[in-house]
């Protein structure tokens, strides 16, 4: 990085205008990597759920297995009408995709792909990602509150609902790695996986993690928000085109995100044997969403009240517990 | 000018741009949505300040819980939903007087400055050294605050299930 500023200090630009540059360029590659993993991975999702309903999915578009059904798929909505509903909320409509995107993409900071591979080691590393994903909600309810239509405000009030009561077991879940390693910064806590991944250690915070990842993501077995057949479409009915495929396209980038912050904290993040780290990295990410996407097809949506047990009636005592069995081990290998 | 003072810039306009809007905004809806950028803004002038996990909490507790709740409350009441909110009342006149006088003393305080008063920054991890005095030296107001939340939250319950018991 400093190379960089060395060589556009040569070539006589002020170092405002290099700063400037520097943050374009790594918002763009972020943007891109962004773009090309979530087609990659609506491809991939749809490959996996026709394997498991023994189908073979899209096998046309690009010759091998239907690979560019993504793009195909993409550049379709793009060039769609843009409609917004005669009784929308013009501007906060059009602003809703744009909160909900950025909220993802600005998650993407503190993910550490490989060593010093990280946009910005924050010392506020997991706190960042967990106060910066609540926008998403807002940007949810400002979308089905603009659309001025029923089933979008009933989608945005429960999955706000669902957000909000699944934040308090994922933050306590990480709570126990943070206590461990004495840092929120991502790449301190990746670091201290050396030797040993802390999904050991912290089993049971990681299986809280990732299902209260899984109810953040809003998809099933805790997709009510979006359910189908009594809701439409959740809180994007009205959406069509290309901020519909905004809002794909952050829904499928959260998931990276939910999945890129379990690697890095309970699955040792880039360590790994022979391959590079970015790539180990990678690996471990996209398996963690492949098993996500294994639970969505496989499990049956759980309705409403059941959701809420879990959430609080099971996950929150388990995750306090968790959080009291480390602190308790910490203190007694210090004394 | 730097990179730092342009984003001072940008997120003060920011906050007192949406604040405006939180006042004068005819629709409550609206008025709940520029409360979230205000306070975004305040979180980036916090970052601005080396006061990271400042700006995390405030993002975290105003945007993600008050905010929503806020949000929940004027969705459910869809009777002030609708907009068409009168902004003004009969205090307008003693209001302005009040304004106009906190935002001289403000201004004045400000522009003497306060050379003295600014602790410089030792610790290079502010976040480490907040939760170390937060559970050492001011580990009783930290207890008092949580006692506080504990009986609001108790208080919340009750309120709710006395009205359930009714129906």
């Amino acid at each position: 990085m400093e190379n960089v500023y060395d060589i556009l200090s040569e070539w006589g630009l002020p170092l405002t205008v290099s700063q400037l540059i520097v943050m374009l360029a790594v918002a763009t590659a972020i943007l891109i990597f962004t773009a090309v993993s979530v087609m990659f991975m609506v491809w991939w999702e749809r490959k996996i759920s026709a394997h498991i309903q023994v189908r073979f999915g899209p096998m046309r578009v690009g010759g091998w297995h239907g690979w560019a059904q993504s793009i195909a798929d993409g550049l379709k909505l793009l060039l769609k009408e843009d409609i917004i509903p005669a009784g929308a909320d013009r501007l906060v409509f059009a602003l809703a995709p744009m909160v909900v995107f950025a909220a993802s993409l600005a998650a993407f900071v503190i993910i550490p792909f490989g060593p010093g591979l990280i946009a910005g080691d924050l010392n506020i590393g997991v706190l960042f990602y967990i106060s910066i994903s609540s926008l998403t909600v807002v940007g949810i309810i400002m979308a089905g509150w603009s659309s001025n239509n029923k089933y979008s405000v009933l989608g945005a009030i429960r999955s706000a609902a669902q957000a909000v009561s699944y934040e308090v077991p994922l933050v306590l879940s990480v709570i126990g790695v943070i206590m461990t390693v004495g840092s929120m910064s991502m790449t301190r806590i990746v670091e201290a996986q050396e030797g040993m991944w802390f999904v050991v250690p912290q089993l049971l915070g990681f299986l809280i993690y990732l299902t209260a990842a899984i109810a953040e993501c809003n998809r099933t077995p805790f997709d009510i928000p979006e359910a189908e057949s009594e809701l439409v479409a959740g809180f994007h009915v009205e959406y069509s085109g290309m901020r519909f495929a905004i809002f794909f396209l952050a829904e499928y980038a959260n998931m990276f995100v939910v999945s890129a912050i379990a690697t890095t904290l309970f699955l040792g993040g880039w360590h790994g044997p022979l391959l590079p780290g970015w790539l180990w990295f990678l690996l471990k990410t996209y398996f963690i969403i492949f098993v996500m996407m294994w639970l969505r097809w496989t499990l049956a949506r759980l309705r409403v009240d059941q959701l809420m047990n879990l959430g609080w009636k099971f996950l929150l005592p388990l995750a306090l517990l968790n959080m009291g069995v480390t602190g308790l081990i910490l203190v007694l290998k210090d004394s | 000018m730097t990179v730092t003072e342009g984003v001072f810039f940008v997120m003060a306009a920011c906050t007192v741009g949406a604040s405006l809007l939180v006042v004068l905004a005819r629709n409550l809806v609206h008025c709940a949505i520029a409360l979230v950028f205000a306070f975004f803004g305040v979180a980036g002038l916090f970052v601005l300040l080396d006061a990271e996990f400042l700006a995390a909490a405030q993002v975290l507790l105003y945007v993600g819980g008050i905010t929503i709740l806020l949000l929940f409350a004027i969705m459910l009441t869809s009777r002030i939903s609708a907009g068409g909110l009168k902004i003004m009342n009969e205090q307008v006149g003693i209001a302005g007087v009040v304004v106009f006088a906190i935002v001289g003393l403000l201004a004045y305080a400000n522009l003497r400055g306060f050379p003295d008063a600014v602790a410089p920054l030792t610790a290079p991890d502010n976040t480490a050294s907040l939760g170390k005095l937060l559970l050492t030296t001011y580990v009783l107001p930290f207890e008092v605050v949580s006692l506080l939340l504990l009986a609001a939250m108790v208080g919340a319950i009750v309120l709710a299930r006395r009205d359930r018991e009714k129906d």
